[in-house]
């Protein structure tokens, strides 16, 4: 904004609105096909309701189809993003905080072999570390998919430019004059100060594993350990093995079941993220 | 997320704050990076280092493991299968990211130009394709795609039209590029939005008063404003595209004879370890593809450190 109030201008308003319709245009035909039965979904058009509101009856049906392995999915996907995410948040905010104000030894090697890291492509490291996981007993376990998810170098690099905008260093001085400990004073001084970053980065690592797909199909054989991502997919190939059984309904109300979680805290926490994410904002 | 530079590495407290004292060099910070760095030396450094040995490795039902030494290498180097899915990413890069961060750039000045209408409400539903797992993401457009229920057919017998058919050969990658481009433009968007809203509001009123419009302000003020934050989604663009796995692998179900075990280098890797578990040579590709995303994503940082040094 500038010193005058700016017009706002219709025109390049219907122009975002393109690229609105494009981001939003296949979650809408999610939800109109998540009311389809089996046969309406073969033989309506795809951005209109037809037939019978099924919304309801697929719903019941995704829950309950094979014993309601999906509320088991839910449950392993649930447990993966609180023990993964949440541990990576942790140690994300932790390490940040030391990158922004301590001085140690071996800061800047921290620093170069992190940032070196983000570079090698994960799925590079997906062979060698299944078959390490596999020596050491932990492949077809919970553990496989949750010790790999609790590093987000992204996560780190956030949490450092947010604690070093955040926290004032004369507070932390003046919490050490107080003789309050390292500890206590990160968690009574610090962590209230890095909320937003908190959330900000426990939004991308939740973001991360919710949607984690690579890692759980190298590490997991058990379909009772399997997250969402890989359980929807399992349903989709029925279809195309042979005397399988087409579950298409199910696999696009599971979709859609699958993502509201994530939607709904992406809207409810806003405020957080967007000021979270302002702070690691370009500085010339 | 945008950033330019990290916050520089002192010896000493931030200059110009007052009260801060020197800090003294100590071990106190190890206490709270050293869980990170224990845990990223599991997941991330031991598995460079195993991948690196095993590369140099071969196992054979016969006669067991031996050493080796290049020939691993060697033969990565001359696998048509491997470079015919290098070069299918390659392309993917030059067509697919170039689109991508130019329409979330366009979306990022629109939003950030202040004549909008319900501005928040673009942000926030542009972005929203990023919470949506790939695999919903792929498995949507797939049914979208697709002959049977899909919204291609529906518009071929409503118009009796015949469009192409987005999951045939001639078409896949453009639809494969579709599907990414949906799932990231958003994320994009915000890492630019997000370094515009930095830059200071004088910088603006200066260039009214100099009578500067509209697409001379974008040129000359935001985007060499913004050359950090552009430089950063090019390189995670070209590691992600190198890495393309999900989208083609969750897509194979409904293109099967299009989709090869080696469309892209990654599904290659993949295929190579748990279909033909031939580890030493999977381990092998893995590398050389780590190599040719690094030097490929550090030609693009200098080339921007380059024009940055002469702006």
């Amino acid at each position: 904004m500038t010193a005058r109030a700016r017009k706002r201008s219709p025109l390049l308003t219907v122009l975002t609105a393109i690229m609105l319709l494009y981001s939003l245009v296949p979650l809408v035909w999610l939800f109109i096909n998540s009311t389809k039965s089996q046969a309406s979904l073969f033989d309506s058009f795809g951005l209109w309701f037809s037939g019978d509101f099924s919304l309801f009856t697929n719903i019941r049906d995704t829950l309950t189809y094979d014993d309601g392995v999906f509320v088991r999915w839910l449950l392993n996907t649930l447990l993966y993003v609180v023990l993964g995410a949440g541990g990576a948040t942790a140690l994300a905010t932790l390490g940040g905080y030391a990158l922004a104000k301590f001085d140690f030894f071996g800061k800047r090697a921290v620093f170069a072999v992190v940032i070196g890291a983000v570079a090698v492509p994960t799925t590079a490291l997906a062979v060698p570390t299944f078959l390490m996981f596999s020596k050491l007993g932990l492949t077809n376990t919970p553990w496989a998919v949750i010790i790999p998810s609790l590093i987000s170098p992204f996560g780190l690099y956030l949490m450092w430019t947010f604690a070093a905008e955040a926290i004032p260093g004369e507070l932390i001085e003046a919490a050490r004059v107080d003789g309050a400990g390292e500890l206590r004073t990160f968690l009574k001084v610090c962590v209230p100060l890095l909320a937003p970053g908190i959330v900000t980065v426990s939004l991308f690592t939740m973001v991360a594993t919710w949607n984690n797909y690579f890692l759980p199909l190298i590490m997991l054989k058990d379909p009772d350990w399997y997250p969402l991502t890989l359980g929807l997919n399992s349903w989709n190939d029925q279809a195309a093995t042979s005397g399988g059984q087409a579950v298409f309904n199910l696999v696009i109300t599971g979709s859609l079941l699958t993502i509201l979680p994530l939607l709904a805290a992406f809207l409810f926490l806003q405020r957080y993220w967007q000021s979270g994410l302002a702070a690691g904002g370009v500085k010339d | 997320m945008a950033v330019l530079a990290p916050p520089a590495i002192q010896r000493s407290g931030p200059p110009g704050r007052s009260g801060s004292a020197r800090r003294r060099r100590s071990w106190t910070g190890w206490a709270f990076v050293g869980p990170f760095m224990a845990v990223f030396a599991f997941v991330f450094l031991a598995p460079i280092a195993y991948a690196i040995y095993l590369s140099f490795f071969r196992t054979k039902l016969i006669g067991g493991t031996s050493f080796v030494g290049l020939e691993n290498f060697q033969n990565v180097f001359t696998d048509s299968q491997f470079w015919s899915s290098f070069g299918r990413v390659a392309l993917f890069l030059c067509v697919q990211v170039p689109i991508m961060l130019f329409l979330s750039l366009l979306v990022a000045l629109a939003i950030d130009s202040g004549r909008l209408y319900g501005k928040s409400f673009f942000r926030v539903t542009i972005f929203m394709p990023y919470a949506v797992p790939a695999v919903v993401a792929t498995l949507m457009w797939g049914f979208m795609y697709g002959p049977q229920f899909g919204l291609v057919g529906n518009i071929n017998d409503a118009f009796g039209w015949s469009l192409p058919n987005p999951l045939g050969p001639d078409w896949l990658l453009a639809s494969i590029g579709n599907i990414v481009t949906w799932e990231f433009v958003g994320y994009n968007m915000l890492i630019f939005y997000s370094a515009l809203q930095v830059i200071p509001r004088t910088l603006y009123e200066a260039a009214e008063l100099d009578g500067a419009g509209q697409l001379r302000v974008i040129r000359s003020i935001k985007l060499p404003s913004i050359r950090g934050a552009l430089l950063i989604a090019t390189i995670f663009s070209i590691i992600g595209t190198f890495q393309l796995f999900n989208e083609p692998a969750i897509l194979k179900s409904l293109a099967p004879n299009v989709i090869t075990t080696y469309y892209t280098p990654n599904m290659y890797a993949y295929s190579l370890s748990f279909a033909g578990q031939q580890f030493n040579y999977s381990a092998a590709v893995a590398i050389v593809m780590a190599l040719l995303t690094a030097i490929v994503a550090y030609a693009v940082q200098l080339r921007g450190l380059r024009k940055e040094r002469q702006s």
